[in-house]
């Protein structure tokens, strides 16, 4: 594949994008973990292919938005959910976890339905489910470097007060930190990474490229920085093996790269065993 | 001349709904002093330190800070607190004891900024003040209870307040360990000037730490020095604390 990158500009954008998204979404995996949010991502991955159909719809219907990129109206659907989970979550104070379900089948439901309008797409809608290593082309590699990028600077910036609204939410609220903020500002990155990452690993995996890094992490890491740091490791090890093995075996990147991820978690929790005898 | 009074309590009561929790409360804590705040489960100590941190209105009375109402206070970096749920965080969370207690500062640093070195230093001696040195590399949900008590009160102790406030911190540790956990909240106030305000309904074991008592259940039954109140006689207070008052009392 290395030589084929010099010559195929295709590859250069999977493996690019590849890389942005190992690290960004572990980063706030670490995060949605810790937060016992996982099932969020999974939720706004199901809401961003709403968007992603809508798009695809429109563009077939009406041809006028030809060469607008579908992640752009994948984006729009998956912070306008982010949103609505928020909303939610505060009307059902002691049901917090019921938001998820609701987002997540209102955003298969949706898909379904412009899916169904569109009498069924070409291959491009396939690429978006489970990933594609053909298909990313150079706009959507500065796409998910102007995330990345955001995302990178959040996540500085904001570190100590996500740190400790994640840790010790009640503590965080009673010494002034404005929590509704940072928590708003968080959700809205997690809603752009889903929609970055899912031209690699696919809509239905873009969850598990957030979450399984994290959870070989945190079997291994000593403190959260560490964390952090082993979970991006892990994740980039995933997405450039996952990538190699998928365009030499000719395999769909995703499948490829969440199976390596189970894989490396897999051997964590052995390592681990092993070690403590 | 008497020292500077940090807390002033006058007249407080407050109810969540129509039943006052808290009726016509008035103490004071002076500079210095180690107040045992002692009353049975459900008696409003954890409803009255709530009012104290502004984070309750009181439907009557008055509470001051350092000599300001508290609805005009500003320096709440001055107050440290300790709440009573604070061991029941999630203990597979990956933190390390050093990032615990450095997630104190968060607040008193402000937003974009991050920890200097002298900062840094200070989250080393909090880890110390509460003798857990040897562990501030160690994640917190491998500590003991007591251990991690200490690790929430160094989060609490590392931006300098003058008052510390814990609520029924001896819950979850270990008896053995309590003397220790006792002195080592002693160390803080005496070698600190830390003011300290600790709330338990263990009336036997506060008596000897403490310099002041104060008793509550709903009103105030007591409120004097620790001395003063080892001399009153179980009959005294079983109105108060019923029978379990005598249980305790002998244990120690
Ligand atoms: N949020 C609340 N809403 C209504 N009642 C409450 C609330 N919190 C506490 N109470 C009631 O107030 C009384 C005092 O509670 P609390 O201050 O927690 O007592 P303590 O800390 O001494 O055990 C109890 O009867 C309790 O049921
Ligand atoms: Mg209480």
């Amino acid at each position: 594949m290395v030589e084929a990158m010099f010559q195929y500009e295709f590859l250069r954008n999977a493996f690019l994008a590849g890389v942005l998204i190992g690290l960004v979404a572990p980063l706030l995996g670490v995060f949605i973990v810790v937060r016992r949010l996982s099932l969020i991502a999974d939720a706004l991955s199901h809401v961003t292919l709403a968007g992603i159909a809508a798009s695809l719809l429109i563009e077939k219907k009406f041809g006028t938005f030809v060469g607008w990129n579908p992640l752009y109206m994948g984006m729009g659907f998956s912070v306008a959910g982010s949103l609505f989970i928020e909303k939610l979550r505060s009307v059902y104070k002691y049901y917090q976890e019921l938001a998820i379900p609701i987002i997540l089948s209102g955003g298969i439901g949706l898909s379904v339905i412009f899916i169904s309008l569109a009498n069924g797409f070409n291959t491009d809608l396939f690429s978006y489910l489970f990933g594609s290593v053909s298909a990313v082309s150079r706009q959507d590699v500065w796409i998910i470097f102007g995330i990345a990028c955001a995302v990178i600077m959040a996540i500085g910036l904001l570190y100590k007060e996500l740190f400790l609204l994640s840790f010790d939410e009640e503590y965080a609220v009673a010494s002034g930190i404005r929590a509704k903020t940072i928590h708003f500002v968080f959700i809205v990155l997690v809603a752009l990474v889903i929609a970055a990452s899912m031209r690699i690993v696919g809509i239905l995996l873009v969850s598990s490229l957030m979450t399984l890094p994290v959870a070989a992490s945190i079997r291994i890491a000593k403190g959260f920085k560490q964390a952090i740091v082993y979970s991006v490791l892990l994740g980039e090890l995933a997405v450039i093996a996952g990538l190699f093995m998928s365009y030499e075996l000719d395999l769909a990147p995703g499948g490829t790269i969440v199976m390596l991820s189970v894989l490396i978690l897999l051997i964590t929790i052995l390592w681990k065993k092993w070690r403590r005898g | 001349m008497k020292t500077e009074e940090v807390l002033k309590v006058e007249h407080v009561s407050f109810r969540y709904e129509k039943e006052n929790v808290l009726e016509d409360v008035t103490f004071s804590v002076r500079k210095g002093a180690f107040l045992g705040l002692v009353g049975p489960n459900g008696s409003g100590k954890s409803t009255l330190l709530k009012c104290i941190l502004g984070l309750l209105k009181p439907q009557q009375g008055n509470i001051s800070l350092f000599g300001t109402p508290i609805s005009e206070f500003k320096e709440w970096h001055r107050v440290g607190f300790v709440s009573q749920k604070a061991n029941s965080f999630n203990t597979g969370f990956p933190a390390t004891v050093y990032e615990v207690v450095a997630s104190g500062l968060t607040a008193k640093l402000g937003l974009f900024r991050f920890l200097t070195a002298r900062e840094k230093q200070a989250v080393m001696e909090a880890i110390e003040a509460v003798g857990m040195a040897k562990f501030h590399k160690q994640n917190i949900g491998e500590l003991s209870g007591g251990q991690q008590q200490r690790v929430f009160i160094a989060r609490a102790i590392v931006s300098k307040p003058e008052l510390l406030i814990l609520d029924e911190p001896t819950v979850g540790v270990d008896v053995h360990h309590v003397q220790s956990f006792y002195n080592m909240l002693d160390e803080l106030n005496r070698r600190l000037g830390i003011t300290l305000l600790l709330v338990t309904h263990d009336v036997g074991t506060i008596t000897e730490k403490v310099t002041h008592v104060a008793c509550l259940n709903k009103h105030l039954y007591f409120h004097g020095k620790a001395d003063e109140f080892a001399q009153l006689q179980d009959h005294d207070l079983s109105k108060f604390y019923g029978h379990h008052l005598h249980v305790l009392s002998h244990q120690h």
